[in-house]
């Protein structure tokens, strides 16, 4: 009996390549796998609230024509039925796709975003939607029209945001990887306080195409992974240009499984001074410091710099995602999809109050701050000093890169927090950003790998940043910190309260 | 001091096509006065001699060829619409009819 077989594989810290080669000689069908994960998903999401949307029909029908494919000696792609879900800011054909927000329920896209196209394309099971902060605006995944989700390790805390399904769900082994999107730090965060790898590339490093917009300067798709060699493996079938984005990049692709092997021996690694600073949580601190001890004695070369527009990031970035936020959202104006207001005696009161009644509260503060700013009057003391800010930011990293060849920080600097602790100030929110929001600006890749825990218990999180395109030494140093230590073998404990 | 009163909130919310209700207004009003107070610390930063970014990566525009190629059908185009008439996206009325109706057509 099927679920008998799939009730005996343990999926818990599965890695997503040995899956595929299990499933890829027929040591393992692809529906088995796929069951064992549902079963996960049916009895411990109820906790976590990861999920906004779970397929299982179409992933039973996926995973059942893998098998059958490969039953028959087709090659169904080196991710041979490795079960992933995707954040609900990727538009999937039939399937209804809400950015976490009241205004897209209901919304079936008729497309397919390239991201999960070309993760189906490589033979992986989508098993659902993950829940997310409203249009991928918030840091702790509270601002979800659909409610909140819950941190695995703790859950009291928040995921992190906005990509806390993405990353809550590859923490509890609900899938075995998972897409999000990075705009100021939304797949770093939530993998800091997850205890998961999460990875953005350079900007028009993974097509946007059929990711709903937010900040389209700033807005990375990538993946996440329990391990560096998972984030790699979904990183190399996602990466590449794409035709249908004319900002994605034509630089070849690399081999970032391999990278990550080849050790970190005569790497410059670079300290950026400005991100030890004052606020950080000294747990917090302490352990990336180990982790930079851990790189010499790994044979890297520790190399101070500086990035000394730091202070300026989080009023750059807030200024330039807004702009851009309330341009994007202008098309959500209740005509050809999504919510539209019952009561509409003209246009523009079709307009404001679809638009009033749609969007919650942080999408409404920042389409207002990014008008604001986009003001005439206002345009060159706001917008166009923050682009300028965002070209010193920028100046900043290529100067640092020309003395190391890749940087290690904090990712946050502070653990996962409680609930409501700081949803009254978003000031206080925003600036939680500083450690993310300038690979943002300036496009390099960056990502986030698990360092410690703290006292409590909670995950700690390590950024390592490389310069644009070098995406191979940025899963050199991940790679070799992984190697080294086993944090990454942790697992959260199961969540009490699913069904036996 | 204050540096936005709640009349420019409203003026932004109708420049930003938003109903908000008072509280709202007020929430934003607080909210707002707070962040750009934060963004202050960016008129000191001199970049007389910088020029403004709009792309992470230098970026050229690709071209194509000039093909049709298959797009969306008209059903598939229009099935996500709250109010459809025949082919068409329905919304209020935008000219005022003389003989008075305002209601959908």
């Amino acid at each position: 009996m099927a679920m008998a077989i799939s009730a005996s594989i343990d999926v818990r810290g599965a890695g997503i390549a040995q899956l595929a080669d299990q499933v890829r000689a027929r040591k393992l069908k692809a529906r088995d796998l796929t069951e064992a994960y549902l079963d996960r998903v049916g009895r411990l999401d109820p906790a976590l609230g990861a999920f906004l949307l779970v397929d299982a029909e179409g992933a039973r029908a996926r995973a059942d024509d893998l098998d059958r494919k490969l039953a028959s000696g087709v090659d169904v792609g080196p991710l041979a039925g490795v079960p992933i879900a995707l954040k609900d800011i990727f538009v999937t054909r039939g399937l209804e796709t809400t950015c976490g927000s009241k205004i897209l329920r209901g919304f079936i896209p008729p497309y397919e975003s390239t991201a999960s196209q070309r993760l189906a394309d490589a033979g992986t099971v989508m098993l659902g939607k993950l829940n997310m902060d409203e249009f991928a605006m918030g840091s702790s995944n509270e601002n979800s029209s659909r409610g909140p989700v819950r941190n695995p390790w703790s859950l009291a805390h928040v995921p992190g945001g906005s990509s806390g399904g993405s990353a809550a769900a590859v923490a509890a082994s609900l899938c075995a990887g998972s897409l999000g999107t990075d705009t100021g730090g939304s797949i770093r965060q939530p993998a800091a306080l997850c205890g998961v790898v999460g990875v953005k590339p350079t900007y028009g490093r993974v097509s946007r195409y059929g990711v709903i917009a937010f900040a389209s300067s700033l807005d990375h798709p990538g993946p996440f992974g329990r391990t560096v060699d998972d984030a790699a493996a979904l990183l190399e079938v996602i990466a590449g240009q794409d035709r249908r984005d004319a900002t994605s990049v034509p630089a070849p692709v690399g081999q970032y499984r391999q990278a990550a092997r080849a050790g970190v021996t005569g790497l410059r690694i670079g300290v950026p001074a400005e991100y030890f600073g004052a606020g950080m949580d000294p747990e917090i601190e302490a352990a990336v410091r180990a982790a930079i001890e851990e790189f010499a004695r790994a044979g890297a070369e520790i190399v101070p710099v500086s990035l000394p527009h730091t202070k300026y990031a989080i009023a750059t970035y807030y200024l330039i995602c807004t702009a851009e936020a309330a341009s994007n959202l202008a098309r959500y104006d209740g005509v050809r999809y999504g919510y539209r207001t019952p009561e509409a005696r003209s246009l523009e009161e079709l307009y404001t109050r679809t638009r009033g009644e749609g969007f919650g509260l942080e999408p409404k503060r920042r389409i207002m701050l990014g008008t604001y700013v986009l003001r005439s009057g206002y345009y060159d003391a706001y917008y166009n000093q923050s682009l300028k800010a965002r070209r010193k930011v920028a100046d900043d990293f290529a100067a640092a890169f020309s003395r190391c060849d890749a940087m290690v920080t904090p990712t946050s600097p502070i653990p996962a927090f409680k609930f409501g602790e700081k949803t009254a100030d978003p000031l206080q929110m925003y600036l939680a950003d500083v450690m993310t929001v300038a690979a943002n600006l300036a496009g390099v890749p960056a990502l986030s790998q698990c360092c410690g825990f703290t006292g409590a218990g909670l995950p700690i999180g390590m950024q390592v940043m490389a310069p644009p395109l070098a995406e191979e030494t940025m899963f050199r140093v991940a790679g070799a910190y992984e190697a080294r230590t086993d944090w990454h073998r942790r697992l959260p404990a199961d969540p009490l309260g699913g069904v036996a | 001091m204050s540096r936005i009163r709640p009349e420019e909130v409203r003026e932004i919310a109708v420049l930003a096509r938003l109903a908000l209700t008072d509280d709202e207004i007020a929430r934003m009003t607080q909210d707002l006065d707070a962040i750009l107070g934060h963004v202050e610390a960016l008129r000191e930063l001199d970049t007389s001699a910088t020029e403004p970014m709009t792309h992470a990566v230098p970026f050229e525009c690709p071209l194509r060829p000039d093909v049709v190629e298959p797009a969306l059908t008209v059903d598939e185009a229009l099935r996500n619409a709250p109010r459809r008439e025949q082919n068409f996206f329905q919304v209020p009325r935008i000219i005022a009819s003389a003989t008075g109706s305002s209601e959908e057509g």
